[in-house]
């Protein structure tokens, strides 16, 4: 409850504020975004899957960002910035779509 | 089967109104598909449940901070700024917008172009018609439609005893015409190409219409010409004087010839074809 009220919290302030993302943030903040939604489903997947535990929630959360950012970063340097960032948002993807799948299964047996 | 009810139902305090309703009809017919229901939806209303923790408190941090970046980073989409976007994307859209600024650099000159030939078209359309209104007022004051004025002479021929020939008066004018005249007039008549002197009992006619001494013509043209060509041994003024007239010739600076005629329709004359007419 309180996860979803930091949600719910996190979004007003961000709406109220409107802060204007620094230049060079602006090509990683969409995949770690991304990134954390995949962290989120899965956390709660183990939650209901009754493997749920916060350090791993944690832990992963923050891994899939940073190593999501990483990976962006790097495909930048490397000069294939668009297709890694395509790739990894593709991964990210599937794997949200496949916790949601085992959510719904949990949830509605269906 | 019935452990995790015991241990559910201990632990579920705000639902506890909830765990009842799922169909009691049918846990006496399916003992085992109730409890395997209710365990997700438990977990889920257990995991909902407003309890303090510190791990509740960091997973409540990192919500918060997602659902900031999301608001943000919706918010970055829809302001849409170029510094937001790939390398890739940014060489594309200066591709397009190149394309589209050579595209309409072709668009100006094409207009440009038009313009220029529209206008000097009125141009041509206005020298035209100053041509063709010099030349009307020339061809109207060689023919005999309009007054004019301009430097010239007067001749006046006072009859002696005996009448002058019609001939003697034609040599004035062939005269004056040699002399470059341009303009002619005599008593009041506007001379032109088609004029004719006739003798007849009245008098001398001229174009029609009968005059009678003393002569007065009057003619436009170089008066440094006209004079001496009069006064030539042989010429006009001596066949004057042997016609017993006398004759004086006056310089003009600004003579006004106003005697105006109508030309005539042409009756068997025609313009050549593909020729100017104007």
């Amino acid at each position: 409850m309180i996860a979803v009220l930091g949600l719910v919290v996190g979004a007003m302030v961000g709406l109220f504020f409107e802060p204007a993302v620094p230049v060079g943030l602006q090509p990683y903040l969409p995949i770690a975004v991304v990134a954390a939604l995949d962290a989120l489903f899965g956390g709660l997947r183990a939650l209901l899957d009754g493997t749920f535990n916060d350090r791993v929630f944690i832990v992963s959360f923050l891994s899939n960002v940073v190593v999501a950012a990483l990976i962006v970063f790097l495909g930048d340097q490397l000069g294939v910035g668009t297709q890694l960032s395509t790739g990894v948002v593709v991964v990210l993807g599937i794997r949200i779509f496949s916790n949601a799948a085992a959510i719904r299964r949990h949830l509605f047996k269906a | 089967m019935t452990e995790p009810d015991a241990t559910d139902a201990a632990a579920d305090r705000a639902g506890a109104g909830h765990s009842a309703t799922p169909e009691p009809g049918a846990a006496p017919r399916h003992a085992d598909a109730a409890p395997e229901r209710a365990p997700a939806w438990r977990t889920l209303r257990r995991a909902l449940s407003p309890r303090l923790s510190t791990s509740r408190l960091v997973a409540a941090l990192l919500c918060a901070l997602l659902g900031f970046a999301l608001v943000v980073q919706v918010q970055q989409t829809q302001t849409e700024s170029l510094s937001s976007l790939r390398q890739s994307e940014l060489v594309r859209i200066l591709d397009e917008v190149t394309q589209r600024g050579s595209d309409l650099e072709n668009e100006v000159r094409t207009l440009r172009e038009q313009r220029d030939e529209l206008q000097s078209g009125t141009a041509d359309d206005a020298a035209a018609l100053a041509v063709a209104v010099e030349r009307a007022e020339r061809q109207g004051i060689l023919s005999g439609r309009l007054p004019a004025v301009g430097t010239g002479v007067t001749v006046r021929i006072t009859e002696g005893d005996t009448p002058l020939r019609a001939t003697v008066l034609l040599t004035v004018l062939e005269e004056l015409r040699n002399a470059g005249a341009e303009v002619i007039e005599l008593n009041g008549v506007r001379l032109v190409a088609s004029s004719y002197l006739v003798e007849t009992n009245e008098g001398i006619v001229v174009d029609g219409q009968v005059v009678s001494a003393p002569y007065l013509w009057a003619a436009i043209g170089d008066p440094s010409a006209l004079g001496p060509a009069l006064e030539i041994p042989g010429g006009a003024m001596s066949s004057v004087r042997t016609g017993g007239a006398t004759g004086r010739i006056e310089a003009v600076d600004e003579l006004e010839i106003n005697a105006v005629r109508e030309p005539a329709p042409l009756r068997y004359a025609e313009p050549v074809t593909g020729t100017d007419t104007a």
